[in-house]
């Protein structure tokens, strides 16, 4: 039973990273009016909202299947409140931080005719760093990094958000130079310091232990 | 045969992004800048009406009963 809830806590985690990407990939899409006859802009917008309640649900399971598995400390509280598992807490917490600011990013969506653009369009902007938080959380949590099937899926998921940052800065619409410029040597830090981070981190032998994986469970071996 | 529903559009917030059009084309037609223009909307429309209302980027539009 701990062996199935272990694996669908993988599993669903790398399914809900595919689907962090895919929202990010289609918000893109709407904020740079990608689409028009072919692809209807209306469908566009159904499937940025559609796949992030999809991807709600595997996060659920995702953050069920590791409460109640065993094998990993890890309680209730984790899955709302940050950095204080027993479990790898910063990495934990991480995810933890990915996933409360998903919640309010869907709440304050479907309620944004009451919120209003502008404060909806501010809090929507850290939907970008609500999917770098979930990348990190999947290379410092997760216990498959270094399996050659998530190293292609995580190297696919960040090049595919990389490029679609590039086009969301480089679009056409109200030039804001500053804004681009901003955003822009912003994506370069993240992404250096993500590079970084990953080759000295989970990339190399060991990082279960660093992390934070408490003396009991069978895999602070050192895998 | 009563028409119990009207749209109304913010002309400022409106950007044209034509994604309302696409949904109610029986409804809203764009003119030849992008814009839509508005008929009103009979009572099996008012759902889709709802949702181009609620999927608007800019927020744009809103539904309220005619007067």
């Amino acid at each position: 039973m701990n062996g199935l809830l272990w694996y669908s806590t993988r599993a669903t985690g790398e399914v809900a990273l595919l689907f962090l990407t895919g929202v990010v990939v289609l918000g893109v899409l709407s904020a740079v009016r990608f689409g028009g006859r072919r692809v209807p802009r209306f469908v566009i917008a159904g499937m940025h909202r559609n796949l992030t309640l999809a991807g709600l649900g595997f996060l659920a399971v995702h953050a069920g299947t590791a409460i109640l598995d065993s094998y990993a400390p890890i309680d209730l509280a984790d899955a709302v409140v940050p950095f204080a598992s027993a479990y790898r807490p910063i990495w934990l917490g991480l995810g933890t931080v990915a996933f409360d600011t998903l919640l309010i990013l869907t709440v304050t969506s479907l309620l944004r005719t009451r919120i209003g653009v502008r404060r909806w369009r501010v809090l929507h902007w850290s939907a970008y760093a609500c999917w770098v938080t979930a990348f990190v959380h999947a290379l410092g949590t997760g216990s498959d990094v270094r399996v050659p099937v998530f190293l292609l899926l995580a190297g696919v998921c960040g090049a595919v958000v990389l490029a679609v940052v590039a086009w969301r800065i480089a679009a056409p619409g109200p030039r804001r130079r500053g804004l681009r410029a901003g955003a822009a040597l912003t994506a370069l830090i993240v992404l250096v310091f993500v590079i970084g981070w990953s080759a000295d981190g989970p990339l190399r032998p060991g990082w279960a232990k660093r992390a934070g994986t408490p003396a009991r469970t069978p895999d602070s071996a050192g895998r | 045969m009563t028409v119990p529903w009207r749209l109304r559009l913010n002309p400022i917030l409106c950007t044209g992004h034509a994604l309302c059009a696409e949904l109610l084309p029986e409804v809203i037609v764009l003119d030849e800048w992008g814009y839509p223009i508005l008929s009103p909307v009979p009572d099996e429309l008012l759902s889709l009406a709802r949702r181009a209302v609620a999927d608007c980027p800019t927020l744009a539009l809103a539904i309220e009963p005619a007067p």
